[in-house]
């Protein structure tokens, strides 16, 4: 089979960063060839100063994620035929939001700081005076969507929230997370949630993009996780903070006239006592009516909004049954 | 500079392992590996951990017993017994840090069949045990805020005096080159797969620990003793666990016959790995394989089944081979999965050069002898691995670090920019493929005195070509072509250890099956061979023997 691939170079000897040169290659592969075969091939026949990493080539180690035409995959498990018609040129690229070492070779040191800031172990108040800890398998076999992640950073390289804000603490770590508040045998749950659902870039500050479920090799989905880490958040209790007043208030809007009253989500999502997030919305209230942007400050009615109430009120019922 | 009282190279389960207890013993510790942690090849264990856990009604001398047979009596039953009884333990232990083991209806750990057993002791995470295990292990480490030198390369170990007391290494990142001081090192590199091509090893699996103690003066043992798994994929060597098997999946040739229960009519396809693969390759090579390939058939067990308890055999299936486990049998072949031979040590992980302890795969203690159990690798690097760090923490008490000298360090810069120097010429890549092709022609599930004469002087084509390979790549930083140079020397080591070995050994047993001598000589050859690096000998290798310790298991004929 023939293939072209485009390949991303930097060399941070010879050039500046963020500086880089594309380097094409040509080759006749094997028809069900992986993309990490062809890189090999290059790295082995071709040119033997391209740097990337890879080991197991089995998708179980988690070294080799990179861009292939824009999106992050293991390029292991990433066969030329599903990527490229024949002939095709793929685009190959580091990993996003992770700097650079060296053409394909990022640096995972932020990346294992966040997994880090999770608490990433298991916290037992006491251990089985013998044996093993008794529990259910089920509860086991749940971790397991979590303990498929490999860290091979895909989810981040992609992640929209982590391009504009270095803070957050992202989806590999957050369902890193989601494994020990989900685990029985972890006695601090609460902690957890509370911390979370607090610190600067916790779990609220996902903004439901789904890139990290579709990038995602090993099926983790981590917003899966994070969104059921707020669930449960709230369930314990942790409701000061805009994140939760923003779900409360844009449901109570929806519910009421069946549309989004935007002007009282900014300000209940701040919170009423929120002085100095008020001043600053007020501010972007006079910007907007200057644009021409304000919302409505009555909100619009959906046609018959009241079977969209019923709809809210039936849902309601149904989870406290 | 750099100095710690632990220096433990590779971080897999035996080097994490090793280093969790040498922290709790409130040592300075210190992992080095050339890969993070977490992309160690520990990861790619899929089917399980045997343990007899006695307070379930197993007892451990059965699985000692199963173990001995399975290593065809070349195992040291004195070691064998200590990892068997410690097991247990081992394994709950694993459980309280964190493994998330699958469990039965009474929330307690449950099992699965694996080879070579009739007792199911095996205790799994889906198909990602290993990958399970490393990662819980790594939190561990995380948690005891562990000092790792991440994808730094050994190049050399420090000896003083005879004694072990550091190691010379490569930072990938920038290039550079360090000397790093510790009172102890433990060897946990892992295993040498690459020597041979296909194998189910990861591209890092270049025996780099057994190379480099090797150089330093320890034996390697039973390096002939090299395992080919039954079921890999054929182009490129990659792994589907015996869990399938262990499930209840079926080897079928191209008559469709489940041709195992003619070889091993009582264990059928959970005889021991050399049995099994041994089989496959008779039928194939009997005109009753499929494209060089046997049929692995897990339908009957039902997509349900297959997704959740054998979720990533169905993932590697499909993303490789396009191949839906529930509709369709997949093609398997014998691959190299496994070094049984390695470093020698004792039960307590030390070699005989003072200072330097091994452990994993790379150790031979030797609990595997002439064939290892599958699920019992893991079992030995946790059991072992913590045992080199009990002993090693002793060890320390009595010795004071080495000299601080550039003298070492100095030397290794010498040796790589001469390395660097050099005119193109040879392509280390070319070099380890041919290599490698040539290992597994001649060291394969059946060899003969012609084919392990032809790897011998495959080996010393290699070691003339050596000298002018010559590195395209000038930079200092991620300079892979030059730490695959290295590597391929570290190759070249541990394939003129296995070839001599091998044709020291005249006899069959275990892996080690010779069509020319097909029978067990337990006359003459009850015994562990050992290949001394010699420079003075031909080949540089010496090669010796050693008794076997029996302790109450007498060698009898293996029946499966």
């Amino acid at each position: 089979m023939n293939s072209k691939l485009k390949v991303s170079r930097f060399d941070p000897e010879t050039m500046g960063s963020g500086q880089r040169r594309w380097d094409e290659f040509e080759m006749d592969l094997h028809p069900s060839a992986t993309v990490l075969d062809a890189l090999i091939q290059i790295r082995e026949e071709v040119d033997g100063t391209l740097a990337l990493r890879c080991a197991c080539r089995a998708s179980i180690c988690g070294s080799c994620g990179m861009r292939v035409n824009g999106e992050a995959k293991l390029v292991c498990k990433t066969r030329i035929a599903d990527v490229a018609e024949e002939g095709a040129t793929i685009v190959i690229e580091p990993m996003g939001n992770h700097g650079i070492i060296k053409d394909l070779v990022v640096s995972l040191d932020p990346f294992f700081d966040k997994v880090r800031q999770v608490d990433p172990y298991l916290q037992p108040d006491a251990e089985p005076e013998q044996g093993e800890f008794v529990v259910n398998n089920d509860s086991m076999e749940n971790l397991l969507t979590a303990m498929n992640c490999i860290m091979c950073g895909a989810c981040v390289s992609d992640c929209t929230v982590l391009e504009v804000d270095e803070a957050f603490i992202g989806p590999a770590a957050l369902a890193k997370a989601w494994r020990f508040v989900e685990d029985p045998r972890d006695d601090q749950r609460d902690e957890r949630l509370k911390e979370l659902n607090e610190v600067e870039g916790g779990i609220w500050d996902c903004t439901r993009c789904f890139k990290c479920v579709e990038v995602c090799p090993k099926d983790v989905a981590p917003m899966d996780r994070i969104m059921e880490m707020r669930d449960m958040a709230i369930e314990a209790g942790n409701r000061n903070t805009s994140g939760y007043r923003h779900t409360e208030s844009f449901s109570k809007s929806v519910k009421k006239h069946g549309r989004l009253d935007e002007a009282r989500l900014a300000v209940e999502s701040a919170g009423y006592t929120n002085i100095p997030r008020l001043i600053d919305l007020a501010e972007i209230g006079v910007k907007s009516v200057l644009k021409g942007k304000m919302p409505p400050i009555v909100p619009h009615k959906a046609d018959e909004n009241e079977k969209i109430t019923r709809i809210f009120e039936r849902v309601e019922s149904e989870r406290n049954t | 500079m750099y100095k710690h009282d632990v220096l433990i190279i590779g971080a897999g389960l035996a080097g994490l392992r090793a280093a969790v207890e040498a922290t709790r013993l409130g040592l300075d510790v210190a992992v080095i590996s050339k890969v993070h942690p977490v992309r160690s090849h520990s990861n790619a264990a899929q089917g399980g951990i045997n343990a007899p856990l006695t307070d379930r009604g197993d007892d451990w001398e059965g699985h000692a017993l199963d173990t001995i047979k399975g290593s065809d009596y070349l195992a040291d039953q004195d070691a064998v017994e200590i990892m068997s009884s410690e097991a247990g333990d081992a394994v709950i232990e694993l459980e309280r840090m964190g493994v998330i083991f699958s469990r039965g209806e009474d929330g307690r750990l449950g099992t699965r069949r694996f080879g070579g057993q009739l007792v199911a002791r095996t205790f799994f995470v889906g198909a990602i045990t290993g990958s399970a295990i490393l990662h819980v292990l790594y939190e561990q480490a995380l948690k005891h805020g562990l000092n790792v030198y991440e994808e730094w390369f050994v190049t050399d170990l420090i000896i003083e005096d005879g004694r072990c007391v550091g190691v010379v290494a490569l930072d990938i990142k920038t290039g550079t080159l360090h000397s790093i001081w510790a009172k102890t090192v433990i060897m946990a590199a892992g295993g040498a797969g690459r020597v041979f091509e296909p194998s189910t090893n990861a591209i890092i699996c270049t025996g780099d620990g057994l190379a480099l103690a090797w150089r330093a003066g320890v034996p390697m043992m039973d390096m002939e003793m090299v395992q080919y798994h039954p079921t890999t994929l054929a182009r490129t060597g990659i792994l589907l666990s015996e869990a399938a098997r262990g499930e209840g999946a079926y080897l079928l040739n191209s008559e469709g016959d489940r041709f195992m229960l003619k070889y091993a009519p009582q264990y059928e396809e959970l005889a021991s790995r050399d049995v099994v693969s041994r089989s496959e390759q008779t039928e194939i090579n009997e005109g009753r394989g499929i494209d060089g390939n046997v049929l692995l058939d897990l339908r009957h067990l039902g997509r349900e089944f297959i997704e959740d308890r054998l979720g990533y055999l169905q993932e590697v299936a499909v993303e490789f081979l396009g191949i839906d486990l529930a509709e369709q049998p997949v093609p398997v072949r014998p691959g190299v999965h496994y070094i049984m031979g390695g470093i020698k040590t004792d039960v307590d992980g030390a070699t005989v050069v003072p200072g330097l302890y091994a452990a994993g795969e790379c150790a031979n203690v030797s609990v595997h002898g002439a064939n290892r159990l599958g699920a019992n690798s893991l079992l030995d690097t946790v059991v072992f691995g913590r045992r080199s760090a009990v002993h090693a923490a002793e060890y320390i008490k009595s010795v004071d670090a080495g000299s601080g000298s550039d003298e070492h360090l100095n030397a290794t810069k010498a040796r790589i920019q001469s390395l660097m120097d050099r005119e193109p010429n040879e392509n280390w890549a070319a070099v380890r493929n041919y290599m490698a092709n040539e290992m597994t022609k001649g060291i394969g599930v059946f060899r003969d005195q012609a084919s392990m004469e032809g790897a011998k002087e495959a080996i010393r084509n290699v070691n003339e070509r050596m000298p002018k390979i010559a590195i395209q790549n000038k930079g200092k930083v991620f300079n892979t072509d030059l730490i695959f140079t290295l590597e391929m020397e570290f190759m070249a080591d541990v394939g003129n250890a296995i070839v001599h070995s091998a044709l020291t050994r005249k006899e069959s047993r275990g892996a080690h099956f010779r069509t020319d001598i097909t029978e067990r000589d337990d006359e003459n050859w009850l015994k562990h061979t050992l290949a001394y690096h010699d420079p003075d000998n031909e080949d540089g290798v010496r090669v010796e023997t050693s008794p076997v310790t029996i302790t109450k298991w007498e060698p009898v004929k293996r029946v499966y």
